[in-house]
């Protein structure tokens, strides 16, 4: 929608106040070498030090005693802290949790906002304003997500869902108490399925119309047009939601704070909110320390592959 | 809009279907809006109340209770600074590696995307420990540098790839004619850049806005931002929906409507400008 241009003119503004000043050929190639790193480096630096200060300190804090509430009680303990968080049954719980979360918002998401994306690429009465409309979702703060889910919606007493349910003849269910994990997997999906949309109907509109057509005229079925036309249209931008989705949901965390607190149990818990409960909860930094770069190796190993396959992409 | 193609079957399933879809999605927030207008028993009432009278209490009350304003203050704050801080870091960079390609530049670029891959929560005990050290948990200061540093890599990228379609003849013609650096940007980067700059800045907006991971262990009571306002609302159950539903209201309106108006700009810059 915002969408800039300006224009140059020959005489406007780029010639109009620069006066030619005799720069010596020596010294502008001195500077073309210099300036481009001196612009980088900030960012560099940076984004280095926000990469390895924490990354340095938590390995350090790993293998170490380290609680917050006993600081005086410090020490090499060697990979203690990773035996306990690895063997805690929480640790396995918090896995698969992850990886449930993770593969169904991503399944959910990619499915329906493929359907979505194709429902509203034509043009319809009010596409304007459904377009606007589907989106919304995404701009919600988590925080605020979580708990309309749970209270206004998913409240088994005075929630909406609890009517719906109620007026099917069927018994309300206790999402928080029955379904935690389910409960989060709806609010997530909920946010990022307008997201997936909205990429799709991006991706969409580049389609190639006349081939559509070409198709189109010579009978090829919906489904074929699907299979041959818009799937493969599609794949690179599918590639993509899930590269940007793993980015985030690896990393759930509000929601589950305000809504589950990761229980019942640890029904509800995921690595980032396990992690969490070490640190700041039981205050054993040096356990969240050694959770948090088993977190950050698994990120890892999805990362490789996921950059790999933007980066085929990227020119 | 007029539809151009007859009025068909299909055009009419098609529009019925596409409405019910969004209307379903968009009820949870609508539903919202409507609870930040009730009273508390209408909030409760079985069954659910479509039409009632509106109050504005909630809105007096949320202020009083829970001094929304400051945490607007600081939300407002914290995203708009840390936006403006990443920009003039990420400006250079991006300016740096779109004009001035070299062999290393794909790969600063691919690693400062990996950076993004590290889940924030494997840095949650050093950050903590730090701002614990320097002494900025609960401060606005804080916030800020870890919403900059966590949005840079975004911000990098999505104004690399805007300034990347800006023809280098241009800027080649204005060194010709002996502009300095400072001319160059100001007069020809700057304008032609504006969209990109705009657009990313918007959408690190957003997402500042919205970041609930370290507001929630960062702050307390003074520095504390929407996302954080809002989390404390989830203990006290039942008879506090209204005034939860008003505080929402409140947190998501101004960067909701915001959205609207960036989405476009979203698709690139959260695809990394691989989708256009």
């Amino acid at each position: 929608m915002f969408r800039f241009r300006f224009s140059l003119t020959p005489d406007g503004a780029v010639g109009a106040g620069a006066a030619p000043v005799a720069v010596p050929a020596g010294a502008r190639a001195e500077v073309s070498r210099f300036l481009p790193r001196a612009l980088l480096a900030p960012a560099v630096v940076t984004l280095f030090l926000w990469m390895i200060v924490p990354l340095v300190m938590t390995i350090y804090f790993s293998v170490i005693r380290y609680n917050l509430m006993q600081p005086g009680e410090t020490g090499f303990i060697g990979l203690a802290n990773y035996e306990y968080f690895v063997t805690d049954p929480s640790f396995w719980t918090a896995i698969v949790n992850t990886l449930l979360l993770l593969g169904s918002v991503i399944a959910i998401t990619v499915f329906g906002g493929v359907a979505l994306a194709l429902l509203i690429d034509d043009p319809f009465p009010g596409r304007g304003v459904v377009r606007v409309l589907l989106i919304s979702p995404f701009f919600v703060m988590p925080t605020v997500n979580a708990l309309l889910w749970k209270h206004m919606m998913m409240n088994p007493i005075y929630g909406v869902l609890a009517q719906v349910w109620h007026f099917f003849g069927a018994t309300p269910v206790d999402w928080m108490a029955d379904w935690p994990l389910m409960s989060v997997i709806i609010m997530v999906a909920w946010q990022w399925l307008p997201f997936a949309t909205l990429i799709f109907v991006t991706a969409l509109q580049s389609m190639n119309r006349e081939q559509l057509e070409a198709a189109r005229m010579d009978g090829a079925r919906y489904f074929q047009q699907l299979r041959y036309l818009y799937v493969p249209h599609l794949g690179r931008s599918i590639a993509v939601v899930i590269m940007i989705e793993t980015i985030f949901l690896l990393s759930v965390f509000a929601e589950i704070f305000t809504t589950t607190s990761g229980g019942p149990g640890d029904a509800s818990t995921n690595l980032a909110f396990l992690i969490f409960k070490q640190a700041l909860l039981n205050f054993d930094a040096g356990v969240a320390s050694a959770g948090a770069l088993v977190a950050v190796v698994l990120a890892n190993i999805v990362a490789v592959f996921l950059i790999r396959m933007i980066g085929k992409n990227l020119d | 809009m007029a539809p151009k193609a007859p009025i068909t079957a299909a055009l009419v399933g098609r529009t019925v279907a596409a409405w019910v879809v969004t209307l379903v999605i968009f009820f949870p927030l609508g539903w919202l809006v409507l609870t930040a207008f009730k009273s508390e028993m209408q909030a409760i009432s079985v069954p659910p109340l479509l039409f009632f009278t509106p109050t504005l209490d909630n809105f007096v009350e949320v202020q009083q209770r829970s001094d929304y304003l400051l945490y607007a203050e600081n939300s407002v704050i914290t995203s708009v600074i840390s936006t403006l801080l990443g920009l003039a870091i990420a400006f250079p960079a991006a300016y740096s590696m779109a004009f001035f390609r070299s062999k290393w530049t794909r790969d600063v670029l691919m690693w400062m995307l990996s950076t993004k891959m590290m889940p924030a929560v494997g840095a949650l005990v050093p950050i903590y420990v730090l701002a614990q050290t320097a002494g900025l948990l609960d401060t606005r200061l804080a916030l800020i540098i870890v919403f900059m540093l966590s949005n840079l890599p975004i911000m990098v990228w999505m104004l690399y790839s805007s300034l990347r379609d800006i023809p280098h003849e241009i800027l080649e013609a204005a060194r010709m004619d002996g502009a300095t650096l400072w001319q160059e940007f100001r007069r020809v980067l700057l304008p032609l850049g504006m969209g990109g700059l705009f657009s990313t800045g918007l959408l690190c907006l957003v997402l500042a806005w919205n970041e609930a991971f370290w507001s929630l262990n960062l702050t307390a009571a003074k520095a504390g931002t929407l996302a954080a306002l809002i989390a404390s609302y989830s203990s006290p159950e039942g008879l506090f929906w209204a005034k939860l539903s008003c505080a929402s209201f409140m947190a998501i309106a101004p960067i909701v409507v915001f959205g609207w108006f960036s989405q476009r700009q979203l698709v690139q810059g959260l695809t990394f400008g691989a989708v256009k």
